[in-house]
Parts: C-alpha cells; structure tokens; sequence
C-alpha cells in the first residue's frame, strides 16, 4: 500500500497581533514547527504500512524551512519526503494549494491512500484536503476517526467517519483521501537511531518546472481566486458589568442576556 | 505571475532590517547582495505598506479573465435537515442570506439534499427563502461528499447564483471546499462576517492567527463565491406566518452509486462527557447548597444544552464525578459561554475557566472575587434569581 501524507510547518505559537496604529503582524519570533494534527496522519499511514506493507511518503509546501518538518517525518517513519518549493507557489490560497498538492500525487506516481491533517492550526479552514480530493477525480472523507481494514479484493478502505450527530462507517474505493483528527491515535516520536541512519537523504525538492502542469496561471498569488483585502485587529470588549436587584430584575437580564446571545 | 521586485539602489541598513523584521513569514532575507525575497514570501503585503522609500515594488499581472459576473445572481443555501427538523445552522444561513439580498432583491435559494425530506421542505418554507430546490433519492439518505457534490455542481449550473452559503458543520466541512475546487473558485472558511457589494462580491470577514487577527477576503474574479459560517453567528431567519418558497423538486443525477463512496452504517452519537469541548458550561460552586439548588443549575444548563460543571469542594463532597471539576487539579475550560452559579472564584479555578469568551456570574456576595473576571455579575440569591428564570422561560418559550 502506497501512503502520502500531507504536512505543513507551521508557526509554533498563534500568539500573533495586529498593531492599532500602524497595521502591522507583530509575530513573536520565527519559531515553527509540524501541524500537531499532522503527526496524527503520519501515525495512521505508519500503522496501515505495519499491516498491509507498502510506502509512505511525506509531502509538504512551502519554504525552504519547511525541509525541517519533512525530516522529522522522516525520522519518525517515513520512507521518503517531497517539498513542493518555488516562488511560483507564493501567495497561494486553498484552491492553488491543493492544487499544487495535488499535482505532487500525481507525479509521484501510483498511490492508494492520501492522508491529511483535519486542519493546521495556522490556516484553521480544514479545506485543503477536500479540495486535493476533487483535483485528483478520488472520494474523500473528512475527520476519520479509524481506518477499520482495506480489502485487497475489492480495493477499498472500510473507516469511520466522525460527523456532527452520529459515526458514519464509509466504504472508500482506492485510491482514496482521508483526514483525521487528533487523539485517534498516539504518533510515535522521531527516532535518533533513523536520524543517525538516513541523515539528510530522500528529501527531494520540486518545483513548478517538476510538474506535470506547468502553467504559471494555476500556481501562487495568480491562481488563487480569494484576495485577502487587509488584516486588522478583532475588537474586544473588556467591559465588566455587575448588576443588583431582586430575584426578579436579576432573571429578566439573565433571560434578555442569553436572548441576545442566541442560547435560548 | 506576481511578486515582489527589490529596487537594491535603494536599499539602506535602515530601511532593510525594519521591511525584514515587518515580515510575519521571515521571507524578507538581509545578506551581501541585498535585500532578497525567497520562497516564503505569502504576498501579504506588509512589506509594501510599511517601504516609505520606495524599496519595494509589487509587480501583478491582472487576471485576463474575468467571470460576467451579471450571469452569476442570488445566494443559494446548502440546508441540512434530519427527518422533518430542520438544523438552525440552515435558518441562521438564510437569515444572514435574506438581509444581504434585501438591498439588490436578489433571490434567496435553498437546496435541500437527502432522502424523503419532503416534510423537512414543507417546514423551510416558511423562513423567507424565493426557492428550494430539493435533491430527494435514496442514494442520498446519508451525507456522502462526492454525491452530494454532483447534486450541487448540477444546481449551480443550473440556477448559477453568486454565493454558495454552508455551514461549518462535518456536511459543510467537507462539501463545500470539493464545491470550489470544481468550479475553481474561491472558498472562505469560518465566516464571521459578510456583505455584499453593488458589482455583487462578497465581502467576507474571518478570523485568522488563531483569531487574534481579523481578514477580510474577497472572490472578484471567479464564481460562485462560496463561504462556511459556524453555528449562532448569524441571526436566524424568522419563522413566516405563511409559506413564501416555491418549491422545485430537481432530479439527482445518474450514476451516484458508481462514485467509489458509500455510506454503509450509521450510529447516533452518545454524549460524551467532555467538558473541556463543551460550547456552554453552567459550572455550580459551594454557594449551591442542597438538591434543590443543584436541580435548578441542571434544568438551567438543560436549557441551554449546557454541560454542568463544578469547583473543587463539589467532587469533594461526593456530589460531582472527579470529570466534571474545572480548575488546576481538574479540567481547563474555553466555552464560549459560562455561567457560574454560586462560584466564590478561587485563583484555582479561576485559572481553568478564564479564557472563556464570555462569563456570567451569579453570586450573593458582592464581594466575590469571581465578579472581577466576570462580564455580567449578577448579584443576587441563586434560589431567588434561577426558579424567576425558569419561570420566565415557561411564560415566553425558547427559541431554539
């Protein structure tokens, strides 16, 4: 069974803020590290290879920094890594992304299963995955919570799908996508031993120039069909307010209160 | 193709280190030759505002095509309905939708996809929308992504409205973005903001950074804009005396069965005992003396679908499970709502609820610490204030 994995580095804190005054992304340091949920679906394609045998493969986009959580995926278990690295790319929004991703896959060659993070805790839209599904024509499911078998037979995964009200068990024809959530499982940490072994080998570094489509306009900043008009900072009200009265008056603004707040 | 062009002539110490440290993706790179942009430049444009001397220039080719945007009219509503009930996500989508379209009387559509959903539709009817459009086939009984998706790629192709509103629910999640990527357009998560402007682009606002920074997003070049938007953002559409929506029953789409995806077995979900998740928190303290003041905090939190939670001195005394205690040596807790009921507000405990969005307090005494971190404090008699509330509910209903 053949296993890509999608990783991303992402910033190590979100304690980011916006300057009043002059608009600016105040970021404390540069400090990044993998997607949390990330180590999750690397620990899923570890525990497939274990049963059913087969390859898994990282892949990430980004900067050249993004090397570094294509190692740790590396030395935790992965046979191979791919970043996904051009100016070309910059700027990219969910639809050039996964499609940069995607792109990626197919070059990559024959591949049963894509597994994705449910989300970074950066871009926290969870939409990648789902979008990577469509252009690569495969089914997807979205907050897998177990891979429950795959038949050889027929080609297909058997997982559970974690939905608002209920758990679906889906039956997914291979080539397939799936991203999971944290806590479905435990990943293992990297391993010093493969770090000493495998070195800085196996990563390979593609860019537009390395895939199949390369038509500048589907790419980066030039591809993306949203436009982030400005940033600013979320408006907070720290108002404290205590109120006294009888029973009575107290309730009648408990009631408005939660009204108001659209909770009853 | 756009990016960044370093004009190097005007490049100084000065004016180098403070473009590199404005830029949140450490992309702006000093060394001998300059000042350099590399790979993890995401065009934000910070840079560009904060380059008074002209270092920067940012070199944009315009897309050559644009969509005839007068072809693209109306917001279509993905619902989600279970048997005749109709989620309030739905209602609070149409809500948000029907203010929009006011102003340009643009219609409002829903489409209704699952199986034997006719009830459901009936109920729709009477919040507001122009049109439901209904996808009913036993193929489509349980949420499957790609089947879905061919039921909607083919009413957008059909009716071709602007906007594509879902919820940021496990349905909306998962449908929406393999939407967009069909129609290769754009698609805005988690929306906590919208508007629509005259040329018809929809002006969405999300948090960003982990909501320390908000990021308004446009769609101007492609269509249909779609966008997702959580649970009791937006107000609900208000329930019509009389229904308004033409009904216009669609026909699925062949060869559903044959996408790779089936949906084989589903099981309701029990309640989980998690209170560190729980959107509202009712969390009792010692102030809550006997039974009857306990089963007044749990018809509250009832009400609100609340989960109840409680101090230290609670488990203590055998009245709460060990899981159920918020604080240091219990859970840390983040609702979006939490009202505390007869909590003194120990530092303890303080410090497993604080960064809750919003707190109520209830507490006799005035002089409770757990007012200085409270929004509302409502000073007053739990006994007193809860059973007028209860009785307040009975008298004028609830609306969800």
């Amino acid at each position: 069974m053949n296993i890509v994995v999608c990783i991303k580095q992402v910033p190590s804190s979100s304690n980011v803020e916006v300057d009043p005054v002059t608009g600016v992304l105040k970021r404390e340091g540069a400090k990044s590290k993998m997607n949390p949920y990330d180590l999750f679906a690397l620990e899923q394609a570890f525990l497939l290879r274990e049963r059913y045998g087969g390859t898994v493969a990282a892949l990430s986009m980004g900067p050249n920094q993004a090397m570094e959580v294509l190692y740790e995926a590396l030395y935790m278990g992965a046979d191979s890594g791919v970043l996904a690295s051009d100016r070309r790319f910059a700027g990219a929004d969910v639809l050039t992304t996964s499609y940069t991703l995607a792109q990626c896959v197919r070059k990559m060659g024959k591949y049963d299963l894509v597994i994705c993070g449910k989300q970074t805790t950066d871009g926290d839209t969870g939409q990648v995955g789902p979008e990577m599904a469509e252009w690569l024509e495969i089914p997807h499911a979205c907050d897998v919570t177990a891979v429950d078998s795959f038949s050889e037979g027929e080609g297909a995964f058997i997982v559970k799908v974690n939905m608002d009200h209920s758990i679906h068990t889906v039956k997914l024809q291979a080539p397939c996508l799936i991203t999971v959530d944290k806590d479905v499982n435990t990943p293992r940490l990297p391993s010093y031993l493969r770090k000493k072994r495998l070195g800085k080998a196996y990563i390979s570094v593609w860019s537009m120039d390395d895939l199949p489509d390369q038509d500048e306009s589907h790419y980066g900043l030039a591809g993306s069909p949203t436009q982030v008009e400005r940033i600013f900072p979320p408006q907070v009200s720290d108002d404290r307010e205590r109120f006294t009265g009888t029973g009575e008056e107290l309730a009648d603004r408990l009631y408005s209160l939660l009204r108001e707040k659209k909770r009853i | 193709m756009a990016y960044i062009e370093v004009n190097q002539e005007k490049v100084t110490q000065e004016n180098a280190e403070r473009l590199a440290s404005v830029c949140p993706f450490g992309a702006i790179v000093v060394g001998e030759a300059g000042l350099t942009i590399e790979s993890g430049c995401r065009l934000c444009g910070l840079c560009l505002k904060a380059d008074k001397d002209g270092v920067l220039t940012l070199v944009e080719d315009k897309p050559s095509v644009t969509v005839d945007k007068s072809a693209w009219q109306g917001i279509a509503v993905l619902a989600e309905c279970d048997g005749d009930q109709v989620y309030p996500i739905t209602l609070e989508l149409l809500g948000k939708a029907l203010e929009m379209a006011a102003p340009s009387g643009a219609p409002v559509f829903a489409v209704v996809t699952g199986w034997k959903v006719s009830s459901a539709v009936e109920n729709l009817r009477y919040y507001g929308a122009d049109r439901i459009y209904v996808y009913d086939d036993s193929l489509l009984e349980h949420f499957e992504p790609l089947r879905y998706t061919v039921c909607v790629t083919d009413l957008i192709q059909k009716v071709r409205p602007s906007v594509v509103m879902a919820g940021a629910t496990s349905m909306g999640r998962s449908l929406a973005p393999r939407i967009a990527a069909r129609f290769g357009t754009g698609i805005t998560a988690d929306c906590t903001g919208l508007a629509i402007r005259e040329n018809g682009d929809l002006v969405q606002t999300r948090p960003a950074f982990g909501g320390n920074i908000m990021a308004q997003i446009v769609t101007p070049h492609t269509r249909p804009q779609l966008c997702t938007v959580r649970y009791r953002v937006f107000d609900a559409a208000p329930r019509r005396e009389k229904p308004t929506a033409q009904v216009e029953v669609m026909q699925a789409p062949d060869g559903l069965e044959n996408l790779g995806a089936q949906v084989l077995d589903v099981l309701a979900k029990p309640k989980e005992l998690d209170i560190s998740e729980a959107e509202v928190i009712v969390a009792v303290g010692r102030g809550v003396k006997d039974e009857a003041g306990l089963s007044l905090a749990k018809r509250l939190a009832d009400i609100l679908g609340a989960q109840l939670a409680c101090t230290r001195p609670m488990v203590e005394n055998g009245w709460f499970d060990p899981r159920r205690q918020i604080g240091l040596s219990g859970r840390t807790v983040k609702p979006k709502l939490i009202i505390t009921i007869g909590v003194s507000g120990a530092v303890q405990f303080a410090a497993g609820m604080d960064k809750s969005e919003f707190i109520i307090s209830i507490n006799n005494d005035p002089e409770a610490s757990i007012f200085n971190l409270s929004h509302i404090g409502l000073v007053g008699d739990l006994y007193e204030v809860l059973p007028a509330f209860m009785e307040k509910v009975e008298r004028e209903g609830l609306i969800l």
